[in-house]
């Protein structure tokens, strides 16, 4: 019995200082994958944001400057001098204004579809086979309705268009995120006396809150990405970042330092979109509301 | 409080038709139970009457108004359903109160309220606490406390019990019968459980296939079925049922089966029953007693077989032994048989059992 007991804890405790050092090679090993992977990914990022900073001559400069000498403002500064942030301005506009209008109405389309099953499958089918034709193909008809109606290089044209642009993809989305909310949650709220625009409120809303704020995220990407329509549809007064963009490529002179600015502004409301979501998505927000 | 009036109710999914024809009349403060199998259309019939369905004809009244077009809120019901249904974002005190606030009732009067059925529900502790912090039957108290909050006029549930454990299942249909014989308000149940349509139910109303098979009573139901659904669906085990003919003898009806066994009927369950006839007969476990001899009591018929399987549950033990080829199981005491094999004389109480139309499925007698 002694004997047992004496000599077990000895064996235990090889055997455990094996496995924890194999362990911590493991997570070691972990550690370095992880942190070339994202090197690799973060690189381009860190280089856009460099450019930003960097003098004309560092920009072009062989060997690359890796840290530019004195962090030059110049770029931001001409940006601003010139007035091209009010583009940054139109595409926060346009971008937010349609995201607002398709969040709301798509919202309610695919709430419709999802419960009343409007127009059965071959609707909701219908819809999203909207969002999948190139824009391409679609913007010179629209610019001749534009022209004709006078709303070219307005901000109700791109917002319009924006809005109508994303309504497929809100409409798809959310019909998803509201079909996977337990019908009873809504039914008991209907029973418990409450109207249907309320139960949105106080039921589809909250449920599909990691969902709402998902699809709206990207629908203002889409609407922030946008280059053909801007381009084709605006002229000077409601020029959106990305078409400005292409204009800081001259045919006497590229303006390097505007543009690596302007990549870095562009970038910011998407990267605090992304980061904003992502404190929404909650896995998990439904648990509890069945079993399991 | 009131009473509730269903009208040959009819629904459809597209082609399906879910519910068939229905009628029922559900008086003031009654415990009724809905049951049957599977898909036989309960809960369709239960949320058209909280107006979350619509129906293709019929008329539903609660109290004395028809409520066909009346939209769920105006209707006045609580319903409690399978999942709970709880809002997982809120916290207990909340999702109790949520009808409440609907109704718009003083803030005041919300709190009185919401303590008072924590209270009767013992669940006052978890109040600030959200639905997946809660164990199945917590949260099963807190739908059951959401509907009792409000003074609806009806009370429906949807198997509110069936996602619970069979201890907790118990203990529950214990709270529910208690908390309808303390509110005293009409309460629709639904359930596929007999044994819940039999504790807790004034009247059961057994569906089949979007069609009442029949209601009434649990006891008398569970006497006098009238067909071989009702007689298996009701009694857990459920009724033996053995293919047999009757036969004339000596002046009294057998009850013969296809491997020369023969039952007698008692004189006074013979008239209607013509010689020769195919019948179904059916019995229930616990009307097979071992035959200890020397009982007078008329109605009681002996057959001797071989038992080939034993159950021991404790109080009783389930013997199964084959006639006609068709395996019977009866319930007797505890001792009366002790292994498999055992040859053993074995009472048929003859005035319980049913005889049945195999053509129609009808009880005959
Ligand atoms: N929304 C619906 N659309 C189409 N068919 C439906 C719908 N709801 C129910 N059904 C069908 O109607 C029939 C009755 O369904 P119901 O839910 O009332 O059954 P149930 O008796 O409650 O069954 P369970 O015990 O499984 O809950 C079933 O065949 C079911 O498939
Ligand atoms: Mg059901």
């Amino acid at each position: 019995m002694t004997a047992v007991s004496v000599q077990q804890p000895l064996g235990v405790a090889s055997s455990k200082g094996w496995w924890a050092r194999k362990a911590n090679r493991r997570l070691v090993v972990r550690y370095i994958v992880a942190t070339i992977v994202t090197i690799i990914f973060l690189f381009p990022v860190y280089w856009l944001f460099i450019m930003a900073f960097k003098t004309p001559e560092e920009v072009f400069a062989s060997p690359p400057v890796w840290l530019p000498s004195d962090f030059s403002l110049d770029g931001f500064v001409e940006l601003f001098r010139d007035g091209d942030v009010n583009t940054v301005m139109n595409s926060l506009i346009t971008a937010g204004t349609s995201t607002v209008f398709a969040m709301f109405f798509g919202t309610i389309a695919a709430y419709s579809l999802a419960r009343f099953k409007t127009g059965g499958d071959n609707l909701a089918i219908w819809i999203i086979s909207q969002r999948m034709i190139p824009p391409i193909t679609i913007v010179f008809p629209l610019f001749l309705m534009y022209a004709l109606l006078g709303w070219i290089d307005s901000f109700h044209g791109l917002i319009l268009l924006y809005t109508a642009f994303n309504l497929p993809y809100v409409i798809w989305m959310m019909r998803g995120y509201i079909e996977d909310i337990p019908i009873e949650l809504e039914h008991s709220a209907l029973v418990d006396g409450w109207t249907r625009w309320q139960v949105l409120w106080r039921v589809v809303f909250p449920m599909a809150r990691a969902g709402l704020f998902a699809t709206a995220v990207f629908t203002f990407i889409f609407a922030w990405n946008d280059f053909i329509f801007a381009l084709i549809l605006s002229r000077t007064e409601v020029t959106t970042f990305p078409v400005q963009m292409t204009r800081f490529f001259g045919h006497q002179q590229t303006f390097w330092g505007k543009i690596g600015a302007m990549s870095v502004i562009g970038t910011l409301p998407i990267f605090f979109a992304v980061a904003a979501m992502q404190r929404f998505i909650v896995r998990g927000i439904s648990m509890g509301a069945v079993k399991g | 409080m009131a009473r509730v009036r269903l009208n040959n109710i009819e629904k459809f999914y597209g082609e399906l038709h879910a519910v068939r024809g229905i009628s029922l009349d559900i008086p003031e403060g009654e415990f009724t139970v809905i049951v049957g199998p599977s898909g036989c259309g309960k809960s369709t019939l239960l949320r058209a009457l909280a107006g979350l369905e619509e129906i293709d004809a019929g008329t539903i009244e609660i109290g004395d108004e028809v409520v066909n077009d009346m939209a769920p809120r105006d209707r006045n019901i609580a319903m409690v359903f399978q999942n709970y249904a709880l809002y997982p974002y809120m916290n207990v005190y909340d999702n109790i109160a949520f009808g409440l606030r609907a109704r718009k009732f003083p803030s005041n009067e919300i709190e009185t309220r919401v303590h008072q059925a924590a209270d009767m529900l013992g669940i006052t502790d978890q109040l600030d606490r959200l639905p997946r912090q809660l164990s199945g039957g917590q949260r099963q108290r807190v739908a059951i406390g959401r509907a009792i909050v409000r003074d609806a006029r009806v009370f429906l549930f949807d198997e509110p019990l069936s996602n619970l454990d069979a201890k907790l299942r118990e203990e529950m249909r214990v709270e529910i019968k208690r908390l309808h014989q303390d509110l005293g308000k009409t309460m629709v149940y639904v359930t596929h459980d007999q044994i819940e349509a039999m504790t807790l139910a004034d009247r059961i109303v057994l569906l089949r296939n979007g069609k009442i098979e029949q209601e009434g009573a649990p006891l008398d139901m569970f006497e006098r079925p009238v067909s071989r659904f009702v007689a298996g669906f009701l009694g857990s085990p459920s009724m033996n049922f053995i293919p047999a003919r009757l036969a004339a003898e000596n002046g009294q009806i057998n009850v013969a089966f296809s491997d020369g066994l023969s039952l007698p009927m008692p004189s006074d369950r013979v008239s209607g029953l013509e010689p020769g006839r195919e019948v179904v007969f059916g019995v229930r476990t616990e009307h097979i007693t071992r035959d200890r001899g020397a009982n007078g009591r008329a109605g009681l018929a002996s057959l001797r077989v071989k038992i080939d399987l034993i159950q021991p549950t404790g109080t009783r033990t389930y013997a199964t032994f084959q006639l006609a080829g068709e395996p019977v199981m009866a319930e007797l005491e505890a001792h009366d048989v002790e292994r498999p094999g055992e040859q053993l004389s074995l009472f048929f109480d003859m005035n319980r059992i049913v005889l049945i139309d195999p053509e129609t499925d009808l009880v005959i007698q």
